[in-house]
Parts: structure tokens; sequence; C-alpha cells
């Protein structure tokens, strides 16, 4: 097997931290949508 | 059977694919449909952010589960062609990075279900999530061929969470769509299992037909489907269901029934000759799609 090279290695790192990112940044859209929601639904 | 020890390991951290490779997101797609049908047939109306909400902590806590899954069966994995390609058995990722992803997704589903929607939903899902890694795959699995009957409850949740996500409480309809699933499953997998039995042998995983052979479980496979039937059938008579989900029902599980004999009357041994269980198996699929669609449409366009 070849080992990876140390660009293999950041390009993998960056494409997993912008995914990580991407989900954090759907996280807190998600989080201030179901805020919005339950403050419409309170009596 | 394969060490873990062995188990090939990258070097390379894990590609984020992987990651989503492990939830098993074909597997996913019907408990995402089934969970989103018991929302939507649930008598108490619910936000469109909070139900989009209970529908993706269903998602999150099946891939969790699905995940918690691979971790464990890493070796039994290497060992079936079918399972050889997957993220830890080809050395894509470590068994560690699994482990910590398939216990943070189910943490966080649970919780997320709570925040949003109620913590009896919350309640069924963490059951669901547990049901299907400690007593299916960790106890059941590997001692003995009732694995998937039992195993089976856990598949049958979904409908039962989207219910209770949006009512906060769990009636007989939501009880009769979990007996459906609960029974559609061992002919489903039993199906799927005649024609890789050889998989499920070399890996040594006690399958009913690596047990039994494949003509004791044709017979489960034909006795399984008329309580299935029944079950799928019952809404309607009961008043839980309209007509068009009532001869839905019928017509499928006719139709079900009748492959399910077809598999009965099939002696092939090899799985060149097991045509009749390749179309039962499909067929189930379709089958659980179909009842949970004409479920809705019936509530939603006859009520």
């Amino acid at each position: 097997m070849i080992p990876p090279t140390d660009a293999d290695i950041r390009k993998r790192q960056r494409a997993r931290a912008t995914m990580m990112a991407l989900a954090l940044g759907v996280f807190v859209i998600l989080m201030f949508g179901i805020t919005i929601a339950k403050m419409s639904m309170a009596p | 059977m394969a060490n873990i020890a062995t188990l090939p390991v990258s070097v390379l951290p894990a590609d984020w694919r992987d990651f989503v490779a492990l939830t098993k997101p074909r597997v996913m797609s019907l408990v995402v449909f089934t969970g989103l049908c018991g929302l939507l047939v649930a008598p108490a109306p619910i936000h469109p952010v909070l139900g989009f909400t209970a529908i993706l902590c269903i998602a999150l806590g099946a891939g969790a589960a699905a995940a918690l899954n691979m971790w464990y069966e890493a070796d039994l994995d290497a060992l079936m062609k079918r399972t050889a390609n997957r993220p830890l058995p080809a050395g894509r990722m470590d068994r560690d990075s699994a482990l910590h992803f398939g216990v943070g997704l189910g943490v966080f589903s649970v919780l997320l279900m709570g925040v949003a929607t109620n913590w009896f939903a919350a309640s069924i899902l963490a059951a669901s999530i547990l049901f299907y890694v400690l007593v299916y795959t960790i106890w059941l699995k590997r001692r003995t061929p009732q694995n998937i009957v039992i195993g089976g409850a856990a598949g049958a949740f979904p409908p039962m969470i989207g219910w209770a996500a949006a009512t906060g409480d769990v009636t007989l309809l939501p009880l009769l769509l979990f007996t459906l699933i609960f029974l559609w499953t061992p002919p489903h997998f039993w199906a799927l299992s005649l024609f890789v039995r050889s998989d499920y042998a070399a890996a040594g995983v006690p399958m009913l037909p690596v047990v039994s052979g494949p003509t004791v479980t044709r017979q489960q496979v034909a006795l399984y489907t008329l309580p299935m039937a029944a079950a799928a059938i019952a809404p309607w008579p009961l008043g839980l269901a309209g007509p068009l989900y009532g001869i839905a029902a019928i017509v499928l599980s006719a139709f079900f029934l009748a492959l399910s004999l077809a598999v009965l009357a099939n002696k092939a041994t090899e799985p060149g000759g097991m045509r009749p269980e390749k179309r039962l198996f499909a067929f189930s699929i379709v089958y659980l799609f179909g009842m949970f669609g004409a479920l809705v449409l019936d509530r939603w366009l006859l009520a």
C-alpha cells in the first residue's frame, strides 16, 4: 500500500472540516426554527 | 471468523462519505418513510418545522443504530461479499471512529427529539436504538435463528415514534403499524437470506436458512405472511382507516401471499434458481411503501 502524502491527509481533513461546518450551520438554523415554532405555539 | 485486530486500517482520516455510508442510507429511506407516515396520520397537527425535526431525528437515530451495528459486526462484514466493502472491513475507517460517531449521533438524535417534540417520543427513539444495538446486534444475531424475528421490533418503532412526536401518546393504530412491520420483517429478511445463505454460512451467522435449511425457511416465510396480512388489514374493520387503505391492504397482501406461496413451491437450493425469493424480497419493500402510502392517502383524501 502506498502511504498517503501530507497533501492527501490535508485534503481529507479539509473535506471533513467543511462537512462538519455545514452540519453545524444547519443545526444552528434548525435550532432557530425550533425556537420560533415553539414560540408561535405558546398560548 | 475474522479477528477484529487483523482488520486493515487506513492511515488516512476517514472520508466524510464513509461516515454517511455507516448510517446505511438505503435502509434509512424505509425507516424515514414509515416514521413520516406515522406522523402524518396522527390526529394531532404538528408544526412543520417540528415535524421535519422529528423525522430528521428518526433518520439520525436509525443512522446511529446502523453505525453501531457496523462497529460491532466489522469482523462478520469482512467475511461476507455483500458487506466486505463497508468502511470498517475495507479498512477505510478505524473502529473507534465508528463507535464515537454512532454513540454521538444516537445521543444527539434523542436529545434533539426531546427538545423539539416531547420526551415520550424521545424515549421510544432511545429504546429503538438500544434495542437494535443491544438486543439484536450484540445479543441475538450471533446466537439464534430467531434473531430477526425478535430483532425486527427495532425496525418497527418509527411509525410509533412519528405518531408519538405529534400526539405525545401511543394508541391502537400505531401499535398495529408496529405489529405490521414486526411481522413483515421475517418474510422480508428470510427471502433475502435464502439467496445469500452462503454469505451468512461463511460468516457463521445462524440465520434460519443456514440452521434449518431452505425448506423450513420457505414454510416460515409463508406462515408469517398470514398474521402479517391480518395485521395489515386490521385497521380497516376496526374503523381506524378507511376503504382506500382497506382495499390497498387486501390487494397488496394478497400479492404478497401469492409471492410467498411461489417461494414455498420453489425447491431450488442455489441462488441462481431463487427467482421467487428475489421477487418476494423486492416486492416486500414495495409492499411496505404501498401500505403506508395508502394509509396516508386514505387519511388525507377521505378524512
